[in-house]
């Protein structure tokens, strides 16, 4: 009888094992950018070493990047936002981490485009905020990528535009994100 | 029957351990990506160097230079004025009316990120001034620790009085020499967010038409140290003391200049004012030819304004 039981116990196990382990997609160098756009200039940035992860069982969703790693057109943009707005020094990292709802919907198996819905706390500025927006998981030969793009406001996350600047420098920052995962 | 009761007792408390060590291994799952999150973070992390930015706001830390470089094709367009003493007196507004006042126009521009040039034009005396600043090690923790930034920095500058001019009389058979240089090396390190550091060895080699300079003209040594402390985002407070090695002073009665200022950065444009016991523009002028002394008020008011221009962008 124990022989029998731990047979039956082990392959229950493995089971769930060979059902959630390869479950967990991930990147290191996903590709996060954001859009400021005034009337007298605008203003792109990009960072190409986003950190997220993708569990498909669960929906879990997180995202996590360096501020300093920001590349922009201009030099001196790129120092006033490390130092006067986005101090990096004090907030290194920007990170995000929630879950799409009705994962388990999705078909991973086969090639196709999904509309989703992310909700999570999204960290800028060292000031977390609750969120939910909309975007995309597209499979393409069972390679599994992701984008959205969605607005905040500064105000929200405590970063001030000084007023002899606010001409250059949009209070609705427009983020989009593409994510190609890989199996971990 | 009894057999049959025990079997479906035992599949129960299987299926009871089963749950539960699944259950278990859900819970664990959620950890798996956290814990993977704070792997990757701490791999980047230590896969990255960092560079310390922001050292000093900028180029220059009162007078003379800090580590800091232009980006590259960043151009520099920069102002610095120097009144007349305060202890001039309120009839003459404590300096500000006072003539001549020494101004500098100056571009200087990033060629690459380590390396930018500069020339200039200072009133006083007439000079022409260019150097060139060498980012040789830059400060950095993560992949590659480096406790400094170093830079050196040569600058050559040119007298162009005309002879009748001349502040000092050479003695008759003396050939003029208008040229000077001056070598730098900047070391530096930020130690916070908002205190830094720089130590600067000097050596000039001076004209012998700026200054009276029969004592010595082979060359003065100076070691001079700099200080930045943010007070806001935006400003901060900058120090800066030459001292000269007293042996190889051009004369004894040259002093030693001390500057105290603030720095305003208004994103594009920074204002830098300050008091300071000497009205030279270029290093080897406020270095090693200054009179001022601060104990009899001979400081000036002055401030340098600059304006940066991106020449071409980084990426498109």
């Amino acid at each position: 009888m124990p022989i029998r039981k731990i047979i039956l116990f082990l392959v229950i196990l493995m089971a769930a094992n060979s059902q959630t382990k390869g479950q967990i997609y991930f990147t290191k160098n996903g590709s996060i950018s954001f859009f400021s756009k005034t009337i007298l200039q605008n203003i792109q940035a990009d960072n190409n070493e986003v950190i997220s992860i993708l569990n498909l069982q669960t929906g879990s969703l997180q995202f996590s990047l360096l501020n300093a790693a920001f590349h922009f057109p201009k030099a001196k943009m790129e120092e006033d936002f490390n130092e006067d707005y986005i101090e990096s020094n004090k907030y290194p990292r920007s990170t995000f981490k929630g879950s799409i709802a009705n994962i388990n919907k999705i078909d991973f198996s086969k090639d196709g485009t999904w509309q989703v819905n992310a909700t999570g706390d999204l960290m800028i500025h060292g000031v977390t905020k609750n969120i939910t927006t909309s975007g995309k998981i597209i499979i393409n030969n069972g390679k599994i990528s992701a984008t959205s793009s969605f607005k905040i406001l500064l105000e929200d996350y405590h970063i001030k535009i000084p007023s002899i600047v606010s001409n250059k420098i949009s209070e609705n920052i427009e983020i989009t994100i593409n994510c190609n995962y890989e199996k971990k | 029957m009894k057999s049959n009761n025990y079997f479906i007792m035992q599949l129960t408390k299987l299926l009871t351990v089963s749950f539960l060590l699944f259950g278990l291994y859900g819970r664990s799952l959620a950890q798996d990506t956290t814990n993977l999150m704070g792997q990757l973070e701490k791999e980047a992390q230590e896969n990255k160097t960092v560079f310390a930015t922001s050292t000093f706001k900028y180029t220059r830390i009162v007078d003379g230079h800090s580590v800091e470089n232009l980006p590259a094709h960043v151009l520099d367009v920069r102002i610095s004025h120097r009144f007349g003493p305060l202890n001039s007196g309120a009839y003459n507004f404590f300096g500000l009316d006072i003539h001549p006042v020494n101004v500098r126009i100056g571009f200087d521009y990033g060629i690459s990120n380590n390396l930018m040039v500069g020339v200039g034009h200072s009133g006083a005396q007439k000079t022409y001034d260019v150097f060139s600043k060498i980012k040789i090690l830059s400060q950095s923790s993560g992949a590659v620790n480096m406790p400094f930034t170093v830079s050196f920095v040569p600058t050559l500058a040119i007298n162009t009085l005309r002879p009748q001019d001349f502040i000092v009389k050479l003695d008759s058979g003396v050939k003029v020499n208008r040229i000077s240089y001056v070598f730098q090396l900047l070391i530096a390190r930020k130690f916070s967010e908002g205190f830094s550091l720089q130590i600067m060895p000097t050596f000039i080699h001076p004209d012998n038409i700026s200054f009276d300079n029969k004592i010595n003209d082979r060359g003065v040594f100076a070691v001079g140290i700099g200080a930045r402390q943010k007070i806001s985002k935006r400003m901060s407070v900058n120090v800066e003391y030459y001292y000269q090695l007293p042996g190889t002073k051009e004369t004894p009665n040259a002093r030693n200049v001390l500057s105290v200022g603030i720095d305003i950065g208004t994103g594009g444009h920074v204002f830098q004012l300050h008091f300071t016991n000497s009205n030279g523009l270029t290093e080897k002028s406020f270095i090693a030819e200054n009179t001022g002394q601060w104990k009899k008020g001979d400081e000036v008011f002055g401030f340098n304004i600059s304006r940066v221009f991106q020449l071409k962008k980084k990426h498109s």
